[in-house]
C-alpha cells in the first residue's frame, strides 16, 4: 500500500500552537488531524470565587489579540445578570471600541499573515521588499485601529476602561479630532487594499458551511443580536448551550463545538458577511461586488476580501459613531450584585463568542463558560484541509504542506483563545 | 550579496510558552518601527509572524508566557542552550501570570472545571516564571509589556549594554501626568505606590486604581498599601483578591495576598 505522511510541527502565522497531521493512503486522504498544544490555562477555574467586577481585566488576558470581544462578551453577560440597562451613548462608545478591534486584528491577519501565502512569501517583511505599498497601508490600518483602542481603552492590548454598566472615564468630543483623520486615512486604505486583494490567485474550492453569526435588526452585528444560521436557527444568545455542544477529543486541547442536533458550523466574518450582507451600507455591497464577492462567499481562500469589506465598514461606522456621539451623562451605570445568571454573545473579530455567568447574591463568581470562535470552527478547519488536501494530492510534500497551512489560515484561527496548539505532519502510503 | 548581509546581523528569536501571544503582538503593534528593525536584526524565527524558522544559535531571545507543562519545561532548556542572550518578555514569562493562580488550588479541580476528560491532559501543578527553570539575561514587566519598553531592550541588546529602564513605582509617573491621586481624592483603592512603572500610569488617568500588572517595585511596602485599603473600607478577601491577580506568584505581592487570607 501507498503510504505518505506529512507533518507541519508548528503552524506560522498564527496565534499560538498547533501542528497538523496528513495521513494519504492509496492516494486518498485516510487522516486529518489539526493537533493544538497550547497550554491550557483553566481561565474557567481562575475565574471561580473571583468578583463580578474583577472578570473583564481576567477575560482580556485570554487573548492579547483580541481582548475587547472578551470584555464585550463579559460584560454583557454580566449586565445581563444583573439587570443593568446602559446609556444609548455608551452603547455607541462600545461598538466603537469595537471598532477599532476589527481594524487592529483583521488588518493584522489580512496583511501580515494571510496576504503572503497568496503572493509566496514566508512573512510580510519579505513581502514589503516587493509590494511595499500594500504593507505600509496596512501598517496604517493596523495603527488607526489600535489608536482608537488607546483613546478609548487607555493602550491596545489589554484595554483598561471597560467596567460593568460603562466606562471609568468618557471621552470628550474633541479627543477624537486625530484619530479621526486616522480613520478618514485608514478607510482609503482598506479599499486600496482590497482592491490590490481582489486580483490574488484564489483556489477553486466551493463549500457547504452552516454559518452562524449574530444578526440585529437593523446594524451589522457586533454587540447585539440574535444567533441565527443559514439553515434557519434563530435563538437567543440565553438559549445558546440549547442548540451548541462542546466535546473535548484527545489530541487537542481546545474543546471543539457541534451542533446538538448534528453537523459542524462556521463562524466569523464570512459568516457574519453571508447572514448580514444586507446590512452593509450600498457602497459597500458594490465595493464587495467590484471585488468579486458572491453575496454569499462559500470559498474559505476568499474571505481575506470579505475581511477587508468589514475592515472598510469598521472605519466607515468608527467615523459615523465619532460624528454622532455626544459624552453621556454618567460614564457607567451603578451596578448592584444579586444571586442571578448572564449569558452574552457578541462578534469577535473571529466570529460569535458566548459568555455565561453564574453569580452568587454578593457578585462572587460561582462558575462561569466561555466558547471562544475558534473552538467552535476547529471541525470546519479539518473538513476544509481535507477537502484542500485532495484537491491538492498530486502536489509534492512541501507544496502540499503550504496549501494545508494557507487553508488553516483562512479561518485566522486563534489557538491562544482556543485554549487549549497546531502541529502537519502528513503521512502518506 | 543579501545572504552576506543576512549572516551579519543579529539574529532575533521570539518564543511562546503559556500566554495570550500579547506580548509578542507587542512587537508586530510597532507599526513605525517593524519594517526599520527588520532591517537591523535577522528575524530567524518568530512563527507567529513568518514561515521562515532558521535553525539557532540565535543572539537574542525573547520568551513570552510561562511553563505549565513537562514538555514545556524540557522546551526552554532547549531555548536557553540556543540563546546568547535571553530575555522575558511580560508578566507570565516574568512571574507566572495570571494562571498562576492554580499554585494556590488543586490543578486537579481546575482542569475538571474546564474538561471533561481531565486525564487527557498532560500539565504542571504550577505556573512558573521562566527563571525557575534557567538563566535569564533581563526580565521585561508588564501584563501586557510596553512597546516603548520593548524597542528599549532590543536596541540595547544589540548595542552590548544593559537596557535603561526606570525602576521607581507607577505613582511617580502618575504625579508627572498631573494626575489627582484616585486614592486621595476619590478613595479608590490603588496600587500605584507598589507598583513598578513601564505604563505610563494609564489607570489612574482613566479615574481607577493601578491593579499591579507590572509587578511590584524594588522595596514595595505593601503592608502599607494593605492598611490604606482597609481603611477606605475594603474586606479582607478583596485585599486578597488586589494582589493576586497577573503577577499572583510574585515574591512580595504573593506574601501580602497571603496575610488577608488567600
Amino acid at each position: 500500500m501507498a503510504r505518505r505522511t506529512l507533518k507541519v510541527d508548528y503552524i506560522a502565522r498564527v496565534e499560538g500552537e498547533s501542528s497538523l497531521d496528513l495521513d494519504i493512503r492509496d492516494g486518498k486522504i485516510a487522516g486529518v488531524r489539526l493537533s493544538i498544544f497550547e497550554p491550557p490555562r483553566f481561565f474557567e477555574a481562575l475565574l471561580r470565587g473571583r468578583g463580578y467586577e474583577e472578570v473583564l481585566d481576567i477575560v482580556a488576558r485570554i487573548c492579547g489579540i483580541c481582548p475587547i470581544a472578551y470584555q464585550m462578551s463579559g460584560v454583557h453577560a454580566i449586565e445581563n445578570a444583573l439587570g443593568i440597562a446602559i446609556d444609548p451613548q455608551v452603547r455607541a462608545l462600545r461598538r466603537l471600541l469595537y471598532c477599532g478591534e476589527w481594524i487592529e486584528s483583521h488588518s493584522l491577519h489580512v496583511v501580515m499573515l494571510h496576504a503572503p501565502d497568496f503572493l509566496g512569501y514566508p512573512d510580510a517583511v519579505a513581502m514589503a521588499r516587493d509590494h511595499a505599498e500594500a504593507v505600509e497601508r496596512g501598517l496604517a490600518l493596523k495603527e488607526a485601529g489600535n489608536e482608537l483602542l488607546r483613546l478609548l481603552g487607555g493602550r491596545e492590548i489589554h484595554p483598561v476602561n471597560v467596567r460593568v454598566g460603562g466606562f471609568y472615564r468618557a471621552p470628550r468630543q474633541a479627543e477624537f479630532a486625530s484619530v479621526t483623520e486616522l480613520l478618514k486615512r485608514a478607510r482609503d486604505d482598506a479599499v486600496a487594499i482590497l482592491r490590490w486583494a481582489a486580483g490574488f490567485e484564489f483556489p477553486e474550492v466551493s463549500r457547504d458551511y452552516e454559518f452562524v453569526a449574530l444578526r440585529h435588526p437593523a446594524e451589522y452585528p457586533m454587540n447585539e443580536g440574535r444567533i441565527v444560521s443559514s439553515a434557519g436557527l434563530d435563538i437567543a444568545a440565553a438559549e445558546y448551550e440549547s442548540e451548541f455542544l462542546e466535546r473535548q477529543v484527545r489530541h487537542s486541547t481546545a474543546l471543539h463545538s457541534r451542533l446538538k442536533r448534528g453537523g459542524t458550523y462556521l463562524v466569523g466574518a464570512m459568516a457574519r458577511y453571508a447572514l448580514n450582507r444586507d446590512r452593509l451600507p450600498p457602497e459597500l455591497q458594490a465595493l464587495a461586488d467590484e471585488a468579486g464577492l458572491d453575496p454569499v462567499c462559500r470559498n474559505p481562500f476568499r474571505s481575506i476580501l470579505v475581511r477587508l469589506i468589514e475592515v472598510a465598514y469598521a472605519c466607515g461606522e468608527a467615523l459615523r459613531l465619532i460624528a454622532e456621539y455626544e459624552p453621556p451623562a454618567r460614564p457607567f451605570a451603578a451596578a448592584e450584585p444579586r444571586a442571578a445568571i448572564g449569558c452574552g454573545c457578541t462578534e469577535a473579530p473571529r466570529g460569535v463568542l458566548y459568555h455565561r455567568y453564574n453569580l452568587d447574591s454578593d457578585g462572587t463568581i460561582l462558575d462561569a463558560r466561555l466558547v471562544p470562535p475558534t473552538a467552535q470552527n476547529q471541525d470546519v478547519i479539518e473538513e476544509d484541509l481535507r477537502a484542500v488536501a485532495e484537491a491538492r494530492l498530486g502536489l509534492d510534500d512541501e507544496a502540499l504542506k503550504a496549501g494545508c497551512e494557507q487553508s488553516i489560515r483562512n479561518h485566522d484561527p486563534c489557538i491562544s483563545c482556543a485554549a487549549h496548539f497546531l502541529s502537519l505532519r502528513v503521512n502518506r502510503e | 550579496m543579501a545572504g552576506d548581509a543576512v549572516a551579519r546581523k543579529p539574529k532575533l528569536a521570539v518564543w511562546k510558552f503559556a500566554s495570550c501571544d500579547g506580548c509578542q503582538l507587542s512587537l508586530l503593534d510597532c507599526e513605525d518601527e517593524l519594517l526599520a528593525l527588520a532591517d537591523r536584526v535577522d528575524i530567524a524565527y518568530f512563527p507567529e509572524a513568518s514561515r521562515r524558522m532558521l535553525p539557532g544559535p540565535y543572539d537574542l531571545s525573547l520568551v513570552e508566557g510561562s511553563i505549565t507543562t513537562p514538555s514545556d519545561a524540557r522546551r526552554i532548556q532547549r531555548v536557553r542552550r540556543q540563546s546568547r542572550r535571553l530575555v522575558t518578555i511580560g508578566a507570565c514569562a516574568t512571574a507566572g501570570g495570571i494562571q498562576a493562580l492554580r499554585n494556590f488550588a488543586d490543578i486537579r479541580a481546575f482542569a475538571a472545571a474546564v474538561y471533561p476528560h481531565p486525564e487527557y491532559l498532560d500539565v504542571l501543578a504550577t505556573s512558573t516564571p521562566i527563571s525557575g527553570h534557567v538563566t535569564v539575561d533581563f526580565e521585561l514587566r508588564g501584563c501586557p509589556i510596553d512597546k516603548r519598553q520593548l524597542l528599549e531592550v532590543i536596541n540595547a541588546f544589540l548595542g552590548g549594554r544593559r537596557p535603561a529602564l526606570p525602576g521607581h513605582s507607577v505613582c511617580i509617573d502618575c504625579k508627572r501626568r498631573g494626575n489627582p491621586c484616585v486614592m486621595v481624592a476619590h478613595d479608590t483603592p490603588c496600587l500605584g505606590p507598589v507598583t513598578q512603572t513601564g505604563c505610563g500610569a494609564i489607570c489612574p488617568s482613566y479615574n481607577r486604581g493601578c491593579y499591579g500588572c507590572f509587578g511590584p517595585v524594588a522595596g514595595a511596602n505593601t503592608a502599607a498599601v494593605a492598611r490604606e485599603f482597609a481603611a477606605l473600607g475594603m474586606a479582607e478577601r478583596d485585599i486578597a483578591r488586589a494582589f493576586q491577580t497577573f503577577n499572583a506568584a510574585a515574591g512580595v505581592f504573593r506574601e501580602e495576598a497571603e496575610k488577608h487570607g488567600a
